[in-house]
């Protein structure tokens, strides 16, 4: 389903705003991810950059920001979260589930003999 | 302001013309910023109030840059004692940024025709070869870039409205205050002396680059200016002749100050 937020506001519906979701880079740099900071409303995506730029940008430092109309955005619904109820359990597919240390140290130890002159 | 300077010097014939130009900005910004902030609590929805109250923030926030390179250079009061203590007739504002809040299409509009003129101020000021002008300019350059962001897109929304009522009104707004915001290009006191000296343009140069630039802002808005040949500009306010809102803003915008103008915020 796609994302569709119905707002308290009774202006905001009745302007026919959509919600668009900002989001910004993690680390305040170039090149970092952008994650999700929030919602704003807006008629499009325009303004609704320059409304992000306000709402999300106005303290501390941020180095750029983008915005994703939420009706664009697809979304499962909480009551399929049982898709995900036995993922904790497998545990072979956590990285700390393999002990590979002991084939690296194994290899490592190999390599440093073969290249002994 | 406690902040050690060093001050720049300045030619004799140069002093009078910056501290004339330094003032119109200073007050400029503080009046309009004044005004923007009645905004606050009562904007259209929640986003824009924020917004237009940041905008208004940023405005007082250039006002002080201003009013400190009139301290620290032209030997005028500390900022506060300087914004907060003159007279109505002191105060060289244009009279644009004096009039009521109105609607919010009035407000908008006027947001519009002062932060296109400040841009372009800033550009050719972050140029100017009284470095310490060119440095604020340079810093204030940023932040009119977010305003006309704002603005353009805002603008822009009203005008390109399929609501035909928010258009007549941006278009009745824009006709109404046209003569006011031409105003804001008076020409001020020896301002061929600081041209020449490639301090700061004559106010006419600025004047047809915010025409130029307005025009293209406009176009494809379904918004348009009035021919500027044929309105009077409302000039009187860089020479201390106001509107009859400049002193109920003052009287408001001081009453805090007046409690205890010693003071430490």
């Amino acid at each position: 389903m796609s994302v569709e937020i119905q707002s308290l506001d009774p202006r905001i519906n009745r302007l026919g705003l959509h919600t668009h979701e900002p989001g910004s880079p993690d680390q305040k740099k170039r090149g970092d991810r952008h994650t999700a900071v929030g919602i704003v409303h807006a008629p499009g995506a325009e303004l609704a950059m320059a409304y992000a730029k306000e709402q999300f940008g106005r303290r501390g430092e941020t180095a750029n920001l983008w915005v994703v109309d939420t009706r664009h955005v697809m979304a499962l619904d909480y009551a399929d979260q049982d898709m995900f109820a036995t993922t904790p359990e497998k545990t072979y597919r956590d990285p700390g589930g393999y002990k590979v240390n002991d084939k690296i140290d194994a290899y490592r130890e190999k390599m440093s003999h073969e290249h002994t002159p | 302001m406690n902040i050690p300077h060093k001050s720049v010097p300045i030619a004799d014939l140069h002093r009078e013309p910056l501290r004339q130009l330094l003032t119109a900005l200073a007050d400029d910004h503080l009046i309009l910023g004044h005004r923007h902030s009645e905004w606050t609590g009562l904007g259209p929805i929640l986003e824009e109030d924020i917004a237009f109250s940041s905008i208004a923030q940023d405005q007082m926030g250039h006002a002080l840059g201003f009013y400190t390179l009139l301290h620290e250079h032209l030997g005028a009061p500390d900022p506060d004692i300087h914004a907060f203590t003159r007279q109505e007739a002191e105060f060289s504002c244009c009279q644009l940024v004096e009039w009521p809040i109105g609607d919010y299409d009035f407000s908008l509009t006027r947001h519009l025709f002062f932060d296109l003129a400040a841009g372009l101020r800033m550009e050719t000021l972050s140029l100017s070869s009284f470095t310490p002008l060119a440095q604020l300019a340079t810093k204030i350059r940023g932040e009119v870039k977010y305003h006309m962001f704002h603005a353009k897109t805002m603008v822009g929304q009203l005008g390109n409205s399929s609501d035909e009522t928010a258009k007549a009104r941006m278009q009745t707004a824009i006709n109404r205050q046209f003569g006011l915001a031409l105003g804001m290009f008076e020409p001020r006191l020896g301002e061929q002396i600081l041209d020449d000296a490639h301090i700061a343009p004559i106010e006419s140069k600025w004047r047809e680059r915010w025409l130029e630039a307005l025009n293209a802002v406009l176009d494809g808005t379904g918004l348009q200016i009035p021919d500027p040949d044929r309105i009077e500009p409302v000039f009187g306010g860089r020479n201390g002749y106001h509107t009859e809102y400049l002193q109920p803003l003052l009287h408001e915008m001081t009453e805090v100050f007046r409690l205890d103008p010693q003071a430490e915020w």
